[in-house]
């Protein structure tokens, strides 16, 4: 996906027009594209039993996708706005907070990195931990505290209690 | 009664002590969850569907209800509390039922709120025992043709209907289509968008998807934006009611209850036309109109009972034909599935007891509810207050945890980080939700069927015109997509004939009718294309 860097001031000003948009729409228009190329990899592999083959629904699906992209950038072009999703926690008045999005993708990925050597509880730990920090929490013994706590009843409660697959890691034993 | 007599089968089924602490667990944990703000019922079991996987059928249908339940009932609780509507469903509920808590009475709203779902639930409820294996019986002399137009009819409906914009709602759905077409052909193994990553030919997991779009997006879209200040939370004590209360709530209620279940047994209903026609009947018939925009008590009892009604009546076409309407019950195929049912006509006689069992799990998680939050609401209304850091973090520790615990592989957290900035993009944007996620799980099922009904006939396209079934669904769709059209160039007739006056009034109107018009138009060919 595109990111625009104008965010949501566009929206707050009104009048103007959300210039933003044609970069969704171009991505939708890319899209299509590459589904259209990954298609036309697919080899003919219609039968008798399937006439339609599986090339037909992602060429449609192509297709559909540019036609889409054609007519939403002359919505855009004639004014049309999608509203931003409001909630009580948002205020649309300010402009995307870059640094924040960046800090919770970083702590997101360390737990994707992590999940599996270190298991659950530390890297679900570290994720709560840096997602709060991220998110503007300064007391780092208690958000580290609350992390570890809810890892670690997850853990108990849904690994060893309902049977869910959580990654033990390197407390393998010890938990 | 012999519905009656499979549905008292199914009570034997579940009801034991463990079954009933697994429906209290559900319950509990659905409405923690469901009360925080910005988590709505469906983000809700979302969330919490992956800790039914290592049980078996039974336990995790019980657990999955209540979970089902209680997601729906902290939804209304926030609405009421804190004026989030987590669903659009709900808004309609936070307009007299947040009036209503500002004016001091929030304990009677969360009471109306509770006993009205309770209700509605229940009668929903015994409309499925009954409505169902009706529709079962309907359904079984449906073929493939027919199947395929009433999955373009519910595209339709999600999409041109609900929407406020049909070309993001298009575009919504293209892009779940999208994500649906990912993975390995069933029919001829070839694999299709899958880029080379072995990870992703069994295609993306429905869990990831809604978790990412919902949780992670919107986790992400809140801390883009995040409010320094938290919103103010209404303290609340015991719900009760007087006995003015209990007069003005029972009809409500009821009539909501009617209002409702229909809708959401239509395969293109939804809850959001019967909880606002609720509404507006409920300000019509009241005694006390001055009170409706100050808080009446009807006006939260009447959309919740629609509300929670039409929920149940999604069931319907759910466990029937197979087909989610909303995006609870869209999970909640994910569920069933999950646990190796595949529902359509042939379930209910393939599986009886587990359709008996997940309609008897609906009844005990409903009572439990009622039981549990009556006494509790003043506890669910603290978590409220949770420091919004804290509150975002841990949607996102849950939703990690959620999309791992599906299939155990941390590719699939990347997937779902990157799910999230596509839902992100959306909130941003203004592309609704709910076609995209109909859009990942109908998408394959529609395309089979299609091809299915081309193989009678050799791929010929006659072959998906079937039979009067599917005839009433495409001309329902040309209805949908060509209304706005024709609307549009009656308004705009109006227009000329009232000459340059009039012209400067519709210029605006003129403006966002065109575009939506011309979908209609243009929609026609991704709309009736695939």
């Amino acid at each position: 996906m595109t990111h625009p860097t104008t965010a949501a001031s566009a929206e707050v000003s009104g009048g103007a027009k959300d210039r933003a948009q044609y970069g969704l729409c171009a991505a939708l228009g890319l899209l299509g594209a590459y589904v259209l190329f990954d298609a036309s990899r697919i080899g003919a592999a219609a039968s008798s039993n399937d006439p339609i083959g599986p090339k037909a629904v992602p060429v449609l699906l192509g297709i559909a996708l540019i036609v889409l992209a054609a007519f939403y950038a002359v919505d855009v072009f004639r004014g049309g706005q999608g509203e931003a999703e409001e909630g009580e926690d948002v205020d649309l008045g300010t402009s995307s907070d870059w640094r924040t999005i960046g800090l919770l993708i970083v702590a997101f990925g360390i737990n994707a990195v992590l999940i599996e050597p270190l298991g659950w509880v530390i890297s679900g730990a570290l994720l709560f931990w840096g997602a709060s920090f991220a998110l503007g929490n300064r007391h780092h013994v208690r958000g580290l505290a609350i992390g570890v706590t809810l890892s670690l009843v997850t853990f108990y409660a849904f690994a060893v209690g309902l049977g869910v697959n959580l990654p033990a890691g390197i407390l393998q034993g010890i938990l | 009664m012999d519905n009656l007599n499979s549905l008292i089968g199914g009570f034997g089924d579940i009801l034991s002590p463990l079954n009933l602490l697994y429906a209290l667990i559900g319950v509990t944990v659905g409405t923690a969850v469901g009360v925080l703000p910005g988590i709505g019922p469906a983000m809700t079991v979302a969330l919490l569907l992956p800790i039914t996987y290592g049980l078996d059928p039974i336990q995790g249908m019980i657990l999955f209800a209540g979970i089902f339940y209680g997601g729906m009932y902290g939804g209304s609780t926030t609405s009421i509390l804190l004026n989030t509507p987590g669903e659009s469903s709900s808004v309609v509920t936070a307009i007299e039922g947040n009036k209503m808590a500002k004016a001091g009475r929030a304990a009677q709203a969360l009471a109306t709120s509770a006993i009205g779902s309770f209700i509605a639930g229940t009668i929903g409820t015994l409309g499925i025992v009954f409505l169902m294996p009706q529709v079962v019986k309907f359904a079984i002399s449906l073929g493939a043709p027919e199947y395929f137009a009433i999955m373009l009819l519910t595209f339709t409906g999600v999409t041109a209907v609900l929407g406020a914009s049909r070309i993001r709602g298009l575009a919504a759905l293209a892009l779940g289509l999208t994500i649906g077409v990912v993975g390995i052909d069933s029919v001829t193994g070839q694999q299709r968008l899958t880029g080379g990553i072995p990870q992703l030919a069994d295609g993306i997991d429905v869990v990831v998807v809604a978790v990412g779009i919902f949780a992670v997006g919107e986790g992400l879209w809140v801390a883009a934006h995040l409010r320094r200040k938290a919103g103010e939370v209404i303290p609340v004590g015991r719900p009760w009611m007087g006995k003015s209360d209990w007069k003005r709530s029972w009809k409500p209620w009821l009539r909501g209850t009617a209002l409702g279940f229909p809708f959401g047994a239509l395969p293109a209903g939804g809850a959001e036309i019967p909880t606002l026609l609720s509404y507006t009947a409920e300000k019509k018939l009241t005694k006390h109109p001055e009170e409706f925009g100050r808080g009446a008590i009807e006006g939260v009892a009447g959309p919740e009972a629609a509300n929670n009604a039409s929920a149940a009546g999604t069931l319907v076409p759910l466990l029937a034909l197979g087909l989610p309407t909303n995006a609870t019950a869209a999970i909640m195929l994910a569920a069933l599935q999950g646990w190796g049912l595949e529902p359509g006509p042939l379930l209910l006689t393939k599986e009886p007891a587990l359709v008996w069992g997940l309609i008897a799990s609906l009844f005990v998680g409903n009572t439990m509810l009622l039981l549990l939050n009556l006494p509790l609401a003043p506890a669910w209304a603290k978590l409220l207050q949770i420091p919004r850091p804290y509150l975002y973090a841990g949607i996102l520790f849950f939703a990690s945890m959620g999309a791992y615990a599906v299939n155990s592989q941390p590719f699939d957290l990347w997937l779902l980080l990157a799910l999230g900035l596509l839902g992100f993009a959306m909130r941003r944007f203004g592309l609704p939700v709910l076609p995209l996620i109909v859009g990942v799980i109908l998408g394959p099922l529609a395309e089979r069927k299609g091809r299915q009904s081309l193989q009678l006939t050799g791929g010929d396209i006659n072959g998906l015109l079937g039979g009067p079934v599917a005839w009433v669904c495409y001309a329902l769709i040309v209805i949908a997509l060509g209304w706005p059209l024709v609307s549009g160039l009656l308004r705009r007739r109006r227009g000329d004939s009232n000459g340059g006056g009039g012209d400067d009034g519709d210029g605006p109107d003129g403006h966002l009718i065109d575009p939506m018009a011309q979908m209609g138009r243009g929609g026609n060919a991704p709309g009736g294309g695939f």
